[in-house]
């Protein structure tokens, strides 16, 4: 995965609050493989009609060029589904701004280089991006998200941050600690026997 | 220096390391997965890496489990073979749909005592906080985070805060975990407790069975919080007894010692207490596409013209989605059908309470009973729930998530309104257009004998329950 510290786009504001991770992605498409990609099932059954016809003025349908998306609090709430972030990521966004994120989700996203950016109050963007998207900043750096010519600060975990900014993969950093994970592992045995179940006899 | 936290001491045993930046390594003893985790092993075998620790894995057929008859959907079949391919490569125990002990992930966990108090458990599911009724430190995970815990059997987690509700008085009769769980919910918001895990307690909590105290910590997600966990006791110890994976003699007797020290010390402190009082707590049942939209069934559906912004939007938006009006009663709401079943209220007290409630009565509109697992389908049918179920008019199906996340065909039709004991009524979930409202099983079962949503109380009178 590759890290990057500023990504520059276009915003588009998704004006809902509580956007779960079911209308992220319904459940019927996680059995299509990933490689076909998922950007289509984006918020699907916001975007199409019953008969599948794309709805014009459904932002995400008038602008696919879009990278940045500006919501309301409790985006992604829900499931564990890391599908949701595949359909974002697939489609093209980037970041993601909200006061609030679920944390499995925002989790997800960081694991796939997508950046759940917290912002108290998003009313002042999702204002300026009322009549159409405007052109976007985020700054990982500096913590600052620019949507027009408004700027504001957001929150990110500090570990994730820095996941983020140099790309790291958990596996990687993980074979660092070898040696720890063993010799926690043969102590747990000697301390908690029955936390581990390989030798039991299988019913 | 105050005491520790049940989270605390779960935490501070299973700590590997503790990153400079806060993140800490975790060890997982015990690994569940079912057929999402394809996308995982397919990372895992692009990087040509093996599932570190087969033993402490173990797969279940859930999302995807045909619950009558053999799966019609070619690409459901697939979902399934895939696990059990997958499963099968890595020498990983895989509990297919032939296999008495299959069902429900969080149900078929603690019913095999693979879940125990003390340890770290992971899946690839939110509701993995079920769990954490134990007194153990459970929480569900992306597919990332999954390939990464085949991977290394563990798992960088930051702590969370920690956040105690705490339920003073006694539930109702016709009240119980479910209702419980939604008036937190309503009462907080879907979001209040993110970045926390949840430790429930007092008198109402511990008054609840083991199958109660999973249905409590099963929805804490609902609210935000990824872990919900009740410190262990002799209710927990004596469930746990004597199950298929539970230590035996000098093993089991080293066990307790430890599980007594778990529970929080009388001293230790909380990010957030919140208090709630059972005895004022109603049978609840959603309106709307969240699950914070919750009332009691006495209670009227809210008017959106009392609220601001962006939750007026919400409101208004839900309610054109659900087709309900502002002022309207939710006991008169109709119902096109019922669904008893999920990893939230299907084990066997569950359907206890609602056989409690159809005994002798016919349904009004027609269902589906899915016991969360082959061992609570066989014990029902021993109880004779299932006749009672079929008798008033309801099918008796096989065991699954089903209806819940309507992956296995099980599906609400575009515009049917249900009445399910599940734990998610967000906009298309049990199908495209379908609307959900949830609710306890018992309130399931006044649904479906009455054809709308009503209150289960008087209903019960008379009856043992």
């Amino acid at each position: 995965m590759a890290g990057w510290h500023l990504h520059k786009g276009t915003a588009v504001a998704l004006d809902r609050e509580s956007i779960d991770t079911d209308q992220l992605i319904p459940a019927r498409f996680m059995s299509t493989p990933r490689a076909s990609g998922y950007g289509d099932f984006l918020l699907h059954d916001l975007r199409f009609d019953a008969a599948g016809r794309a709805q014009p003025d459904f932002p995400l349908n008038r602008y696919p060029d879009a990278s940045v998306l500006v919501s309301r609090r409790n985006f992604g709430s829900g499931s564990s589904r890391e599908a949701a972030v595949y359909a974002l990521a697939d489609f093209g966004f980037k970041v993601i701004v909200a006061p609030s994120f679920g944390d499995i989700f925002a989790s997800n996203a960081v694991n796939n280089g997508l950046l759940p950016a917290r912002v108290d109050d998003t009313d002042a963007f999702l204002r300026a991006l009322a009549d159409g998207p405007l052109p976007a900043v985020a700054d990982l750096e500096h913590q600052i998200i620019k949507v027009g010519d408004t700027a504001l600060p957001f929150q990110i975990d500090a570990t994730w941050r820095e996941k983020l900014i140099n790309g790291w993969d958990d596996i990687d950093l993980t074979r660092a600690h070898q040696t720890d994970i063993a010799a926690f592992r043969a102590a747990r045995r000697q301390a908690a026997p029955w936390a581990f179940t390989n030798e039991q006899t299988d019913t | 220096m105050s005491g520790q936290t049940l989270l605390d001491k779960l935490w501070s045993a299973h700590e590997v390391v503790r990153r400079e930046d806060g993140a800490s390594l975790m060890w997982v003893d015990r690994h569940l997965v079912h057929e999402g985790s394809h996308h995982a092993f397919a990372k895992i075998a692009e990087r040509g890496l093996r599932v570190a620790e087969p033993g402490l894995t173990t797969g279940v057929v859930d999302h995807y489990a045909p619950t009558r008859g053999p799966a019609q959907d070619p690409a459901v079949a697939d979902m399934i073979n895939r696990l059990e391919r997958n499963c099968t490569e890595h020498g990983i125990v895989c509990l297919g749909l032939s296999d008495p002990r299959q069902g429900i992930v969080h149900v078929i966990g603690p019913e095999l005592g693979l879940t125990l108090p003390g340890l770290m458990i992971n899946c690839g599911d939110s509701h993995t906080s079920t769990h954490g009724a134990f007194g153990a430190l459970a929480f569900g995970i992306g597919a990332t985070e999954v390939a990464h815990v085949l991977a290394t059997q563990t798992i960088w987690q930051k702590k969370p805060k920690a956040m105690r509700i705490t339920v003073e008085g006694t539930l109702g009769p016709g009240v119980g975990a479910k209702d419980m769980a939604l008036a937190w919910i309503a009462k907080l918001g879907a979001d209040a407790a993110r970045g926390h895990a949840i430790e429930y307690a007092g008198p109402a909590v511990r008054g609840l069975s083991m199958e109660g105290r999973m249905t409590l910590c099963n929805l804490s997600i609902e609210g935000g919080a990824r872990f919900g966990m009740v410190s262990p006791d002799d209710t927990t110890f004596a469930y746990v007894k004597g199950r298929p994976f539970a230590p035996e003699g000098a093993v089991w007797d080293a066990a307790l010692g430890a599980w007594e020290t778990l529970p929080t010390d009388t001293d230790a402190e909380f990010d957030r207490d919140i208090t709630l009082n059972a005895s004022e707590i109603a049978p609840i049942v959603t309106w709307g596409t969240s699950p914070e939209d919750a009332l009691p069934v006495t209670a009227s559906v809210p008017d959106p013209g009392q609220l601001d912004g962006a939750r007026a939007e919400r409101v208004r938006s839900a309610l054109a989605y659900m087709d309900l009006s502002p002022g309207q009663a939710l006991a008169n709401v109709p119902v096109d059908q019922v669904f008893i079943g999920s990893c939230t209220n299907a084990r066997i007290e569950d359907l206890r309470a609602a056989a409690a409630v159809l005994a002798g009565r016919r349904a009004k509109v027609p269902g589906l009973v899915s016991p969360g697992s082959r061992a609570v389908k066989t014990q029902a049918e021993a109880e004779g729930l299932d006749r009672i179920f079929t008798d008033a008019g309801l099918e008796w199906v096989g065991a699954g998530c089903s209806m819940c996340v309507a992956m296995n065909g099980d599906v609400v039709a575009p515009g049917k309104r249900c009445a399910s004991t599940t734990n998610r009524n967000f906009r298309g979930r049990q199908g495209p257009g379908a609307r959900t409202h949830l609710m306890s099983p018992s309130m399931v079962a006044a649904a479906a004998v009455t054809g709308h949503l009503a209150d289960v109380r008087p209903m019960l009178e008379g009856r043992s329950v």
